[in-house]
């Protein structure tokens, strides 16, 4: 397993922003880590790439320990997210060389490995461009192939298609599936309820909690639902429908046995508390709104 | 027809070198619900800053409620509410402070426009005493709202108030929006997600500074060219590879736990392209592959006007 949590626990005060999840990722996996604004995603997140420290549970990443081997996760591991992925002010090639120099590749893999991705993404006319000139669809996939760099074990990737036009958009789920086909594992947050259908398999997080986890195909079977978009307004909202099988359900998730626990609990009390996610927001000091929408072009007001 | 509530002819906005709004036309009606749709940069944040008297056009014209944003600012800015992209709220104050705040500015109180936001407003009043900044997303947008409409504006523009919001919390805002609606009040709002076009009355597809179309949700739909199906089968992967290499393919796209196959044989009988493209499939290999004709969405247009063929190029190039 490539990620591996158990009862994996992140406490601010009193208040339990990721409480007691279970899950696993394997190897080569697109896993859709999914949950309302406030659910505890990020903060789950931020545990699994080593940038914080559990209050109690497990888990282990790439096989190393979240709170002793941090360093080996970060070695091991791309992340890439809307809010922050590449230097505005360095060119295409500034930016992958300055990636590929914190992960420790020599001169000759950087050289390669650039001109490789360049030619992939067909942006050689572009490698002297400022990242900032860049439309946003491009920019998103260059972030992520320089998240892959360093070929990691896992890549997380935090929203990456937000904003993004609809034909970048499938066109990133591309580039998604063409690492996970050569091994890559990939972990995704998305607010896109038609890119919940196209991972292995989803996890939904409610109050901090693993509210329900499988195929899209198991989920939508479970809940009734025709769509994903079905599933995360019942279990977001819980007073709609609770989760019918709650209580029996333990076992029907194909997360390879280690789930129990952290599949069902339909009784979960997500009271519209506005604060859920302030301790993930806080830290990280990200906005809720989009950033703008007209790159480069000052703000004028 | 009364006169409009937003009239824009040519518009033109010019950074530098950079155009982010180029020539652009159109009307908004009065207690219309009006959505951009478009991707990140594609300008419309620019438009609404121009529309709300924060940017001054490079070239074209301007009129909101009758008035010119640019000569008549004083005047305009009393009578429109703006909520901006950016959360752009006090986050140290509270959230009755930030409202307070709002209503004082423009010389009224919570108190006098309590019916007005109340259906919003009661959402969050049991959080009042809560600073603005340790609101969850979809709690602030509201809170921003609240602040939009709380002098009584005639007219709302919303610039992309779901994005990052979750699907929930984004259907809730809709919702808040049908009621403002009902009221009455012009509402122009943009958003990135194709699915929320729906709920307007009419949509502007914008691209790049340039509108696609304008026209309301379903009629965008009902003048796609098809023909257009839906195909379901498993490796849906390969699948997609192996509907992009048959030569009668115009666009192959995921949606959802499908894909959208649209045929360059317009006009043609949709049984017989179905057993075509089923016989080639199953040439390829494939086992049971459900195939039905389907009525195109906002998104499948959207792709279509936005000159997917070039992209598609780029992915064939990459495989």
């Amino acid at each position: 397993m490539m990620i591996e949590a158990k009862g994996l626990t992140r406490r601010f005060g009193d208040f339990a922003a990721v409480d007691g999840i279970t899950f696993s990722v394997g190897e080569g996996e697109v896993f859709g880590f999914l949950g309302a604004n406030g659910a505890g995603k990020t903060t789950a997140m931020r545990m699994l790439i080593g940038l914080l420290a559990p209050t109690s549970g497990e888990a282990t990443v790439a096989g190393f320990d979240v709170y002793r081997q941090q360093d080996g996760i970060k070695r091991s591991i791309g992340y890439m997210s809307q809010r922050f992925s590449l230097y505005d002010d360095l060119t295409v090639r500034e930016n992958i060389r300055l990636y590929g120099g914190i992960y420790g590749l020599t001169d000759a893999q950087i050289r390669d490995r650039t001109a490789a991705l360049l030619a992939r993404l067909e942006l050689e006319h572009a490698a002297g461009e400022r990242v900032q000139r860049l439309p946003l669809g491009w920019k998103q996939k260059l972030a992520f192939a320089v998240a892959l760099l360093h070929e990691p074990a896992i890549v997380f990737l935090d929203e990456p298609t937000g904003g993004v036009d609809p034909v970048t958009r499938r066109q990133f789920w591309e580039m998604i599936y063409e690492a996970a086909h050569r091994g890559t594992t990939v972990l995704v947050t998305t607010h896109y309820m038609d890119e919940a259908e196209y991972c292995d398999r989803v996890s939904i997080m409610v109050a901090g909690r693993i509210a329900a986890l499988g195929t899209p195909a198991e989920l939508k079977a479970r809940f009734h639902a025709a769509s994903m978009d079905e599933v995360f307004v019942r279990l977001a909202r819980p007073s709609d429908s609770a989760d019918p099988d709650a209580s029996a359900d333990t076992s029907t998730d194909a997360s390879g046995g280690t789930s129990t626990g952290a599949s069902a609990d339909a009784s979960i009390n997500t009271s519209a508390d506005p604060s859920t996610d302030a301790p993930g927001s806080a830290s990280t000091g990200t906005a809720t709104a989009s950033g703008d929408d007209d790159a480069g072009a000052g703000d004028g007001g | 027809m009364s006169t409009p509530a937003v009239q824009v002819t040519t518009l033109e906005k010019a950074f530098g070198p950079v155009q982010a709004l180029r020539g652009i036309s159109f009307d908004v009606e009065p207690g219309e619900l009006f959505g951009f749709i478009g991707p990140d940069g594609a300008g419309k944040s620019t438009l609404f800053r121009i529309l709300t008297t924060l940017l001054v056009p490079t070239a074209g014209e301007a009129r909101v409620l009758g008035l010119d944003p640019v000569k008549e600012l004083w005047k305009l800015r009393t009578r429109v509410g703006y909520m901006p992209g950016r959360f752009s709220l006090y986050p140290d104050l509270t959230v009755r402070e930030n409202l307070t705040f709002f209503a004082q500015v423009f010389g009224t109180t919570i108190r006098e426009q309590y019916e007005l936001i109340r259906p919003i407003y009661s959402q969050i009043e049991p959080f009042a005493e809560r600073r603005a900044g340790a609101l969850s997303g979809g709690m602030k947008q509201k809170l921003a709202l609240c602040c939009a409409l709380v002098h009584r504006p005639d007219i709302l523009f919303l610039d992309e108030p779901t994005t990052g919001v979750d699907a929930v919390s984004r259907r809730e805002f809709w919702d808040l929006l049908g009621v403002l609606r009902q009221g009455g009040l012009t509402i122009v709002v943009s958003t990135p997600y194709m699915d929320e076009a729906d709920r307007c009355d009419r949509v502007a597809l914008i691209q790049t500074g340039r509108l696609l179309r304008v026209a309301a949700p379903a009629a965008v739909g009902a003048a796609y060219e098809g023909p257009l199906f839906r195909v379901r089968g498993a490796d849906r992967f390969r699948l997609i590879q192996a509907l992009r290499a048959y030569p009668n393919a115009r666009f192959v796209f995921p949606f959802g736990d499908s894909l959208h196959y649209t045929d360059a044989r317009t006009g043609a009988d949709a049984a017989a392209i179905r057993a075509d493209v089923g016989r080639y499939l199953s040439a390829e290999g494939f086992g049971e592959v459900a195939m039905e004709p389907i009525d195109a969405g906002i998104e499948d247009a959207f792709m279509a006007l936005m000159g997917a063929p070039e992209a598609i190029a780029t992915v064939e190039a990459r495989r």
